[in-house]
């Protein structure tokens, strides 16, 4: 691993070198809530002024870029009595991702076990993923954050180089020789111990901030024993069945696929797009039987499918512990209040 | 039932081209209007239905059709009996948008008064009218397509899926399904009330996508949670009378509504 350091006007020339020819995507404010407070975004960004490095989390993740909420899979053009089939994997050059935190990463982590290393990967991510360059930068928790529970805290691949703020100086991690060579464009210089201990302080720092936590020991045993538990129930009395949850999940995937043929009957498209399992049809077959036509057993197996199927295939949570679902939930379901009342932990 | 030359095919199989008509009852016939205003495909749209009734659009008129699509609520005795006889002359009756679902803005008046409403609206000048009624409390109806106003491509996709004998089916999920996709600040954080997580999806969160808050004009969602949605109204600050006034505005939701007044 390499280690450098470099003076925080630098970073701007950074981000001019690598926007000059590439798009680049950042955080940025889209707007102020009710409460005055920013709501942040990762947007295609041109100038460095607009790039929010002090921003919390994005109310959206950033898999729209790479798992967007609705793409066409194929597109076809029917004469006749002949058709073609036209795949595009809806990418014309990869993205720079200028400042990810680290449960982003590992969130995009996660979904290549899954969309790269199965049996059957799937190339629309493939597409998107490839040569997709990452700078990863350092956070603060905030109030609803748990990704240390989850081990998200801290991210050991998935990126090209990791930015941290120590204070006078930003200290990067280099991953990849790409993100070595770009270093080349900028002043950058060999840490020394003194660059190291004030590493570690800011490290050690942030890891005292972390007020919410989440106990997963045992979990997916706990969850296997409590599959029957009333606490489902109650938490489904609340659940409005939106997806909300899911759409600003980063790590959530399921989808369904639509045909439809435009109106002047010469062309077709297949679309996929981003589902729930929290909604009331996502378990609707052919002949119209729903397996979990209540709101609580959809809900609880969305944290089965993070918290223990996914555990078990994987040997780490689908959940990085980013807190965007409890965040957007209009109803106020947390994962860390859902996943302690299940303990038999609730207040 | 005559058959006409079928004009379009299908990858090379003719399509059966339908005997559509167009009717109204008391509404804006602004989902009418709807049809007609797209002209990019509107020549594509009556190529795959033979129009026959369209009193916005045509002169011609006929009583031979097949599928009538039906605008407007029923609110006076001698539309109850315009309406029978179309429905004895459809095979396929459409209920279309949200007056004809629900009744719509429309049955607004059905909390006050007939006299009172009359006075009010005509002053000594009363004409009839009765207490608003959506097109099932007096005919079948065999489709309903939802919106104040309906959304053209969602017409357009039922069309499409009629003319080629593909199953219509309509989102069972909430907007708030579709406002996510379309990347919107959820209105709630910005202070603004919305029925977004109890209404219909399928028009694409069309309001919230210009920042108004969706006020429920094609009913409620499958499976929906009126209870919770009362309460995030009210810790959201807004008072009853402001999720009343939504849930009453387009009749979607009267049932909910009429218990929320009882209370």
């Amino acid at each position: 691993m390499i280690f450098r350091v470099f003076d925080k006007d630098e970073l701007k020339k950074l981000f001019n070198v690598m926007v000059s020819a590439n798009k680049v995507i950042g955080p940025v404010e889209i707007g102020r809530d009710r409460d005055n407070k920013p709501i942040y975004a990762f947007n295609e960004v041109k100038s460095f002024d607009s790039v929010r490095l002090d921003y919390t989390t994005t109310k959206l993740p950033a898999k729209r870029y790479f798992l967007p909420f609705k793409e066409n899979l194929a597109t076809f053009s029917l004469d006749a009595d002949d058709w073609q089939k036209k795949v595009d994997y809806n990418i014309d050059r990869p993205f720079i991702f200028f400042g990810l935190h680290a449960c982003d990463i590992n969130a995009l982590n996660k979904l290549d076990k899954v969309l790269l290393g199965s049996i059957y990967p799937m190339p629309y991510y493939a597409a998107k993923r490839e040569n997709m360059f990452i700078i990863g930068l350092d956070c603060t928790p905030q109030p609803y954050c748990f990704c240390r529970s989850m081990g998200a805290d801290t991210a050991l691949h998935g990126f090209d180089m990791f930015i941290t703020d120590v204070g006078d100086l930003y200290f990067v991690e280099i991953l990849s020789d790409t993100a070595f060579n770009f270093l080349k464009n900028i002043k950058t210089a060999e840490p020394v111990e003194d660059d190291h201990i004030q590493y570690m302080k800011v490290v050690s720092e942030k890891n005292k901030k972390f007020t919410t936590h989440v106990d997963t020991t045992d979990l997916t045993k706990i969850l296997d024993m409590e599959f029957q538990s009333d606490v489902w129930k109650q938490w489904g009395e609340q659940c409005l069945a939106c997806g909300t949850c899911s759409k600003v999940c980063p790590t959530c995937y399921c989808y369904g696929v639509e045909e439809t043929i435009d109106i002047n009957l010469h062309g077709a498209k297949k679309t996929k797009f981003l589902y729930s399992c929290n909604l009331i049809d996502f378990a609707e077959v052919a002949g119209g039987h729903n397996f979990r036509p209540e709101r609580h057993s959809r809900l609880k197996y969305r944290y089965y499918h993070k918290h223990r199927g996914f555990v078990e295939a994987y040997e780490e949570s689908l959940c990085v512990g980013c807190g965007r679902c409890g965040e957007a939930c209009l109803a106020g379901i947390t994962v860390p209040e859902v996943i302690a009342s299940v303990r038999g932990e609730a207040g | 039932m005559n058959d006409p030359t079928p004009v379009r095919t299908y990858l090379g199989v003719p399509l059966y081209r339908p005997r559509v008509a167009f009717f109204e009852f008391s509404s804006c016939e602004g989902c009418q209007l709807q049809i007609l205003n797209n002209e990019a495909t509107l020549l594509d749209f009556l190529s795959l239905v033979e129009v026959v009734n369209f009193r916005e659009a045509m002169k011609e008129r006929s009583d031979d059709y097949e599928i009538a699509l039906v605008e407007g609520s029923i609110t006076r005795g001698d539309e109850t009996g315009r309406l029978k006889k179309i429905r004895e002359k459809a095979k396929v009756l459409v209920a279309l948008g949200s007056c004809a679902c629900f009744g719509g803005v429309n049955q607004l008046k059905n909390r006050f008064g007939l006299d009172w409403v009359k006075k009010e609206v005509y002053g000594d000048s009363p004409i009839e009218t009765e207490y608003v009624r959506p097109l099932e409390d007096i005919v079948k109806v065999d489709l309903k397509i939802f919106g104040c106003p309906v959304k053209k491509e969602e017409v357009e996709n039922i069309i499409i899926n009629i003319a080629i004998g593909k199953a219509i089916v309509h989102p069972k999920y909430p907007i708030c399904t579709e406002c996510k996709a379309n990347e919107n600040i959820c209105l709630f954080d910005l202070g603004e009330p919305c029925l977004g997580p109890i209404t219909r999806g399928g028009c694409n969160s069309w309001c919230p996508n210009s920042r108004f808050g969706c006020w429920g004009c094609r009913g409620p969602a499958e499976d929906t949670n009126i209870e919770q949605m009362k309460k995030i109204m009210k810790e959201h600050g807004f008072s009853e009378d402001t999720i009343l006034d939504r849930l009453e505005c387009f009749g979607g939701f009267s049932s909910y509504a009429q218990e929320l007044r009882k209370k």
